[in-house]
């Protein structure tokens, strides 16, 4: 019983982090974009958070520079269980057009865990309300 | 006593890695740092491995929101390189998406603007409008973030009838909304209140410092490239240069303000005057060994590319200056005597784009003069070799 009241809230209301990881801001906005009236991903449930305590959904976008690889381990790390990562663009993917550079590490699998991947350069906000809806239903 | 207080790389009031370190008196901040590299991706090198044309896309995802802004100064330096011309229509039709680029920059600025300030209706408000732009130049171009319109010589789509119609239409609507726009911005009295005075910025700083596009044209400098030193079609497009006299995050609303109303009038003027004939002429592949500066207005300054070649497919340098980097030297002279409660404000208001501006460091050595970047993992393996040498310090006192 208590187990299911869990998994139905856990469902009802995700709340999400946002992360650029040295993203080009594209898909960053299309993240915000997907939040405002158009989109309003609010509607269900979904509430962006500010810091990684809160949240229970990494939304993460780009490629994972060397930079700030570790401070991403360490996000990860703060986020409570259970918790989800979506990756967000062709960038978060497999690195798209920056692949090759020398100060990427090509993909967030390559640091951390990945339930969801959204393709798309940039994901359109549709595409990753889609994301987060099969993300919601792997639950 | 003073104190400093580190802000990011990933913190709520910043949507992308910075670090700022932050000197604070109380509440008054005395001094900024600013520090980069989180977004550092090393595109420049990036660029020297590409052909000419696979560059377009590479530089056009220097940055998402003036993506239009790279690609086409990137495109106009290939081209004196080229030496080709592209077509008038070809020309019409990159600025078109330039000016549309402008008008959804600064819609989206706006927005964050007054989320910053607290003022959330207003973000919901110009980010609803702001799918009207997206939705014409997804109609444009294809895409809603990348358009990649340009090609080496010219456009890669054209416009029919019934598009510049509905680009039209679109625009009636957005002029509406810019004006209501500008009325709240200018009347609302707990808004103003909130974005007067704060980080100022003089005229005589903001010429010392360098400072770029509206920043600095709401200092009352009047410097924009489309006017100082025209490129494209702009020689012939009437429009005028906005700049406000408050030196504040005021005079920075205003000024974009204006500048959607301008972009509106310039859009209007592209499309009435649309030339016929072809949109794009061929390029060749290979360039001529010589070197070109490329300047261009993007939304938020100066953007200057320097591209040097060498006779093959391949650029030999590709060097970019992106607005936001000459932005921040002011900032830290805007950060600098203001409260720390202003900090996402004054920050928001040169409205950064810290992917643009990233930079990696060379660390020159001081006996040789030797050159070299190195990994951070070497860098790390270093520091902890000297703190193994390094003598302990036996009269070492706790700094209180
Ligand atoms: S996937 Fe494309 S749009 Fe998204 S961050 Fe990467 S380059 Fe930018």
């Amino acid at each position: 019983m208590l187990q299911r009241i869990v998994r139905w809230s856990r469902k009802k209301s995700p709340w999400i982090l946002h992360l650029n990881s040295g993203a080009c801001n594209a898909c960053d906005i299309e993240v915000v974009a997907a939040l405002t009236p158009r989109f309003d991903v609010e509607r269900l449930g979904v509430l962006l958070k500010a810091t990684p305590r809160h949240a229970d959904v990494i939304i993460s976008t780009g490629p994972v520079t060397r930079q700030i690889k570790d401070r991403i381990i360490r996000i990860y790390e703060q986020t409570p269980e259970p918790k989800f990562v979506i990756a967000v663009g062709a960038c978060a993917m497999s690195g798209c057009v920056y692949r090759g550079a020398y100060n990427i590490m090509g993909g967030l699998d390559q640091v951390i865990p990945v339930n969801i991947y959204v393709p798309g350069c940039p994901a359109r906000p549709d595409a990753i309300l889609d994301g987060v809806v099969k993300l919601l239903g792997t639950l | 006593m003073k104190f400093t207080v580190p802000i990011g790389p990933q913190h709520p009031a910043l949507k992308e890695p910075i670090s700022l370190r932050m000197t604070l008196e109380g509440e008054v901040i005395r001094d900024a740092d600013i520090r980069l590299g989180y977004n550092h991706r090393g595109l420049e090198k990036l660029a020297e491995e590409k052909t000419w044309l696979q560059n377009i896309y590479v530089t056009e995802r220097i940055c998402g929101i003036c993506s239009h802004s790279h690609a086409t100064c990137y495109t106009q330096g290939v081209e004196k390189l080229m030496e080709i011309e592209p077509p008038k229509r070809g020309i019409y039709l990159r600025f078109l998406v330039a000016e549309l680029e402008r008008v959804h920059s600064h819609l989206l600025w706006l927005g964050v603007a007054g989320h910053e300030a607290g003022f959330d209706t207003f973000f919901m408000y110009t980010w609803r409008d702001r799918e009207v732009v997206m939705d014409i130049l997804e109609m444009v171009s294809g895409n809603r973030v990348h358009y990649a319109i340009n090609t080496l010589g010219g456009v890669r789509r054209d416009i029919d009838d019934l598009q510049k119609k509905k680009i039209l239409d679109s625009l009636d609507f957005l002029r509406r909304r810019s004006e209501f726009y500008f009325k709240i911005g200018a009347n609302e009295p707990s808004f103003v209140a909130r974005i007067a005075g704060v980080g100022r910025l003089s005229k005589e700083d903001a010429l010392a410092l360098c400072a770029v596009g509206p920043t600095a044209r709401a200092s009352d400098i009047s410097q924009d490239v489309r006017k100082d030193d025209p490129y494209g079609m702009y020689a012939e497009v009437p429009f005028e240069v906005a700049t406000a006299t408050s030196c504040d995050v005021l005079g920075r609303v205003v000024v974009r303000v204006k500048e959607l109303m301008q972009s509106y009038n310039i859009i209007e003027f592209l499309l009435k005057n649309l030339p016929d004939g072809p949109v794009a002429v061929r390029a060749p592949r290979r360039a001529k060994p010589n070197e070109v500066v490329s300047r261009y207005e993007a939304p938020r300054g100066e953007n200057i590319h320097y591209i040097k070649s060498n006779g093959t497919d391949k650029p030999e340098r590709l060097k970019v200056r992106a607005p936001t980097l000459a932005n921040y030297p002011a900032t830290v002279v805007m950060l600098r005597n203001g409260f720390i409660a202003d900090i996402p404000l004054i920050f928001a208001a040169i409205d950064p784009c810290i992917c643009c501006a990233e930079r990696a460091v060379v660390l020159v050595d001081g006996r040789s003069g030797e050159e070299k970047i190195v990994l951070m993992s070497e860098l790390r393996k270093q520091a902890h070799e000297r703190w193994k040498k390094a003598p302990l310090k036996k009269d070492a006192v706790w700094p209180f």
